[in-house]
């Protein structure tokens, strides 16, 4: 039984991180899907977003309020404020950095990405400094035994926040008018010019989209492990790329299932492998898919994209 | 004498699309035979079938006797058929001699060690390629701009270095796509002049053209597609006068 | 008069330096002896450490330009290789598993053991797009190093191997000091420099860049484009194999940690910021973002202290410049991807020497025209 128990364990927490990553997966595959870039500074974004989140909390004086509600209405409030502040930096590095070479060969963009990640990381080593930060851990700490299995408040935050985000986000893109030219600019950039389409700045709020998304990831997880890095973004960004291409790059369901995937297998890695080969079976699973199956699994049953 | 090259019945479906319809067609040794048709008869297509980048569907092709059918383009090539692009294709950051020994690639023999050694074999056949390439240069008008990247030569001379590149390697089969496409009147009459010399030179050449009139004067044999089937082939006076060739390009009731 | 002999070629000279006018001749060999007197000038052993390392910079330098700026291939986990470079002389030339191999061969078994994982992840994965090509190396990048710290019982683990080999020369010791390596990577360097510029005006080095320039084009003039760009991948990491092997012997250790994407990133600038394909600014990139790396971050961290001292300001004392080493780096490769794509080192110097033989006349041309094939671009 200790042993289903165990399974049970690491599959919420495969759940919980695949939240995560099917959250940063999202804007790697937004923007590849409407201008076939590889925002390697993508993962980056999502650190800034539990940066921010810290810094934001640290204006609240926490230790004085005690309800759960307005507990409850301040973590809304800091995932909000995370997700508009990473958008910007999203816009702002499309804007600076991305948008001049839109046209020019696709290694260029792409080497500029990995420059801004850098600069990115940089930043925020300076920030907070070269160690581990902690993250205030302010929600109540309730533990739920289900069938044997035990997990906490949080777990079920960082579920919930990212299943209410992933639904958000496809009611936007296929629901709202601003989601349709986002599809029609992922299919053909110049018809969608043609039919009136402001192209700079549909693209412009994908990357605002795809960023906040990240800034969400990375208050929940911030939430989740009660610590950030200044480099955390570097390896899971690289996983959630991974998810994303698992999925079927440029696919937003895709994403979301590819996220939860990896999430699972680096719990089961690290549960039944040891915990120090998770990075080589993902990036060993991002290999084989980009060799065998590039289109990833929903690639070609669902050829919608954004 | 057999034909060089020889297509029989090929056809090439995209999805439920017949974009080539069991096309058969015979080259001549020494002859200049035009492809024409209306845009979208599935003239590229053919090239493209011929040159390796399709698979046909159905039927055969094959040069001198020896079937093309699931060759590479780069096996096509060594095989002997050269061929430009509708689209410029250059090597654009390469210089126009440079682009003109890409060309020659099939006909040497020197492997990394002798490109990094320079050693005397490759040294030889290096400086006999460089020569030959600046006498197609020649050839095609374009030997003072040797050294100047493909990039910068005007639109005009682009094609030529094209057709030089294409050279380089004493095809027996040239395939040309709309060499005149975007060229200006005394230009596309500059060029059908070099398709001729190039045929005196030995060469083989499938000609496509969008413009009937254009061919009508170089042509040894000429074949109107439409639709990806062929409607009328012959000499140029006799195609000229098919019906089925005026409606074609002029439509129904012309 | 003068102007003549200059441009004249040095004909008994092997290897292609016969190509070279005796101008361009004359002033490498000054170069050379500039370069070879700096360890008799500047007799503090950490900058001629500085200086020596810098030369794996350039090593690695020259083969990433071989698959990104000849080949046009993106290749991102490019110290994967160094890696595997480093762990081979490790394993055969330390008291690991008690083998000793000498070093000098085992810059060849190395470069080629290099070589053959370059192979190896290169036949499945060159037929990529261009940017899933990038993740593919780069998830390889992560890979390799993550294996050798985790299987320590072959490995050492995250601590690495020690204790390794360092070279001797007819009975004369390396050891630790970093002149004789200093001298070592100059003479390999050199030899890459010819051995590049031939290869670059060579059937082969065409073909890699007529793969760059437009793949299908190239495919259609007859070129295997796969083995084209296998050739290149692989030859690429020999060079990062040899590299490894240098690196390890003057460290004397290999640990992990040496091999992340940070050693990537810098290769990969030290390309971009010189221009990709262009040997000449390849090495000027790599000497720049090495001697940054290795001399200039920590000095000026050094002067900026000793600066602080001496004006009582605890800002300078405190500072680190080889903090912002990444935002560097970072800079670079936005600013000159946005702002000057073909890199530092202008290729217009070969284009006015190119136009300047060309209004000689046609006729030269034609005779000349194996002494192009000398020009390094």
């Amino acid at each position: 039984m200790a042993d289903i128990h165990q399974f049970f364990q690491q599959l919420i927490n495969g759940v919980a991180l695949g939240g995560v990553y099917a959250l940063i997966a999202l804007g790697y595959t937004m923007v590849y899907g409407i201008i076939e870039l590889i925002n390697f500074a993508h993962g980056d974004v999502y650190t800034l977003g539990s940066f921010f989140s810290l810094s934001i909390l640290g204006l609240i004086p926490l230790s004085h309020i005690a309800s759960g509600p307005a507990l409850g209405l301040i973590a809304l409030v800091v995932i909000l404020a995370a997700a508009l502040l990473c958008g910007i930096v999203g816009v702002l590095v499309e804007r600076l950095a991305y948008r001049r070479l839109r046209n020019a060969p696709r290694l260029a963009p792409l080497i500029t990405a990995i420059g801004v990640s850098l600069i990115l990381e940089n930043i925020m080593q300076l920030w907070k400094g070269n160690s581990e930060v902690p993250f205030p851990q302010f929600l109540p700490d309730r533990w739920h035994i289900v069938g044997g299995v035990k997990f906490d408040d949080r777990a079920v935050l960082v579920v919930a926040v990212s299943v209410a985000f992933m639904i958000a986000l496809n009611l936007f893109v296929f629901r709202t008018r601003l989601g349709k030219a986002m599809r029609a600019t992922a299919q053909d950039r110049d018809a969608a010019q043609l039919m009136g389409i402001n192209i700079n700045s549909t693209i412009a709020w994908t990357f605002f989209i795809g960023s906040a998304l990240a800034g969400v990831a990375g208050f929940i997880s911030g939430m989740y492990y009660g610590t950030t890095f200044f480099l955390n973004g570097y390896q899971a960004g690289l996983k959630a790329f991974t998810a994303a291409v698992l999925g079927g790059i440029g696919n937003i369901t895709g994403a979301m299932l590819g996220g939860f995937l990896i999430g699972i297998v680096e719990a089961m890695t690290s549960q039944y492998i040891s915990d120090q080969w998770t990075s080589v079976v993902v990036f060993s699973i991002l290999i084989l898919i980009l060799v065998f199956r590039p289109s990833g699994l929903l690639g070609e049953q669902v050829p919608e994209k954004v | 004498m057999s034909a060089l090259l020889s297509l029989r019945s090929v056809s090439k479906t995209f999805g439920g699309l017949a974009a080539v319809k069991s096309l058969s067609l015979d080259v001549e040794r020494g002859a200049i035979v035009s492809l024409i048709g209306p845009n979208g008869a599935g003239k590229s297509t053919v090239f493209n079938l011929i040159t390796g980048i399709y698979a046909p569907t159905d039927g055969t092709i094959s040069l001198d006797g020896r079937a093309l059918n699931g060759m590479k383009p780069s096996a096509v090539a060594a095989s002997g058929i050269m061929r430009t692009f509708q689209n410029i294709r250059l090597f654009a950051f390469m210089s126009v001699l440079d682009n003109v020994m890409v060309g020659r690639h099939v006909r040497m023999r020197a492997a990394v060690w002798d490109g990094a050694f320079h050693t005397p074999s490759a040294r030889r056949e290096e400086s006999a390629v460089a020569q030959s390439a600046m006498q197609l240069l020649e050839f095609v008008g374009l030997r003072r701009y040797a050294h100047e990247w493909a990039r910068n030569l005007p639109y005009g001379m682009q094609r030529r270095l094209e057709i030089a590149r294409a050279l380089a390697p004493e095809p027996s089969l040239l395939l040309l796509d709309e060499p005149a496409a975007g060229t200006n009147p005394a230009e596309k009459q500059a060029l059908m002049d070099l398709v001729t010399s190039i045929r005196d030179r030995g060469v083989t050449v499938l000609l496509i053209e969008h413009d009937m009139r254009l061919v009508m004067g170089i042509s040894d044999e000429i074949h109107v597609l439409d639709y990806g089937e062929k409607i009328a082939a012959g000499l140029p006076e006799t195609v000229r006068r098919d019906p089925r060739v005026i409606e074609a390009y002029l439509g129904k009731g012309a | 008069m003068l102007g003549g002999a200059l441009r004249r070629r040095v004909r008994w000279l092997p290897f292609g330096l016969s190509d070279a006018p005796l101008s361009r001749l004359l002033v490498g060999v000054a170069v050379v002896i500039v370069l070879a007197m700096i360890p008799m000038l500047d007799r503090n052993s950490s900058h001629i450490s500085a200086f020596a390392d810098t030369g794996y910079v350039m090593i690695l330098a020259f083969g990433l330009n071989i698959i990104v700026g000849y080949t046009g291939l993106l290749a991102l986990g490019f110290a994967a290789f160094f890696a595997i470079g480093s762990y081979t002389y490790a394993f055969l030339a330390s008291p690991q598993y008690g083998v000793h191999l000498s070093f000098w061969p085992m810059l060849l078994v190395s470069a080629a053991v290099a070589a053959i994982f370059g192979l190896l992840l290169g036949a499945p994965t060159l037929r990529l797009r261009g940017d899933y090509l990038a993740i593919v190396t780069l998830g390889f990048g992560e890979i390799v190093p993550q294996v050798f710290q985790n299987l320590d019982k072959y490995t050492g683990g995250p601590d690495g191997i020690a204790g390794i080999d360092q070279p001797r020369l007819f009975g004369y010791a390396f050891g630790f000091n970093p002149t004789p390596y200093y001298y070592l990577y100059f003479v390999i360097i050199v030899i890459c420099l010819v051995l590049l510029n031939n290869l670059r005006n060579s059937r082969v080095g065409r073909t890699w860049m007529a793969i760059r320039e437009d793949e299908l084009a190239a495919e259609h003039m007859g070129i295997n484009t796969t083995s084209a760009k296998l050739l290149a991948f692989s030859l690429g990491s020999a060079f990062a194999g040899v590299a490894g092997v240098i690196y390890a012997a003057k460290l004397s250790t290999v640990s992990p940690s040496g091999f992340d994407f940070n050693t990537s990133v810098m290769i990969l600038a030290a390309i971009v910021l010189g221009g990709m394909g262009n040997l000449i600014g390849v090495l000027f990139g790599s000497a720049i973002i090495g001697l940054l790396n290795f001399f200039v971050l920590p000095q000026s961290s050094n002067w900026a202290h000793s600066l602080g001292t001496a004006l009582h300001m605890d800002f300078l004392q405190g500072v680190d410049l080889n903090a912002y080493r990444f935002m560097i780096y970072g800079i670079i490769l936005v600013l000159v991807m946005l702002f000057r794509p073909e890199g530092l080192v202008p290729s217009a110097a070969r284009r006015a020497e190119l136009h300047a033989e060309q209004e000689a006349g046609a006729g030269i041309a034609l005779q000349e025209q194996a002494e192009f094939g000398a020009d390094i671009p």
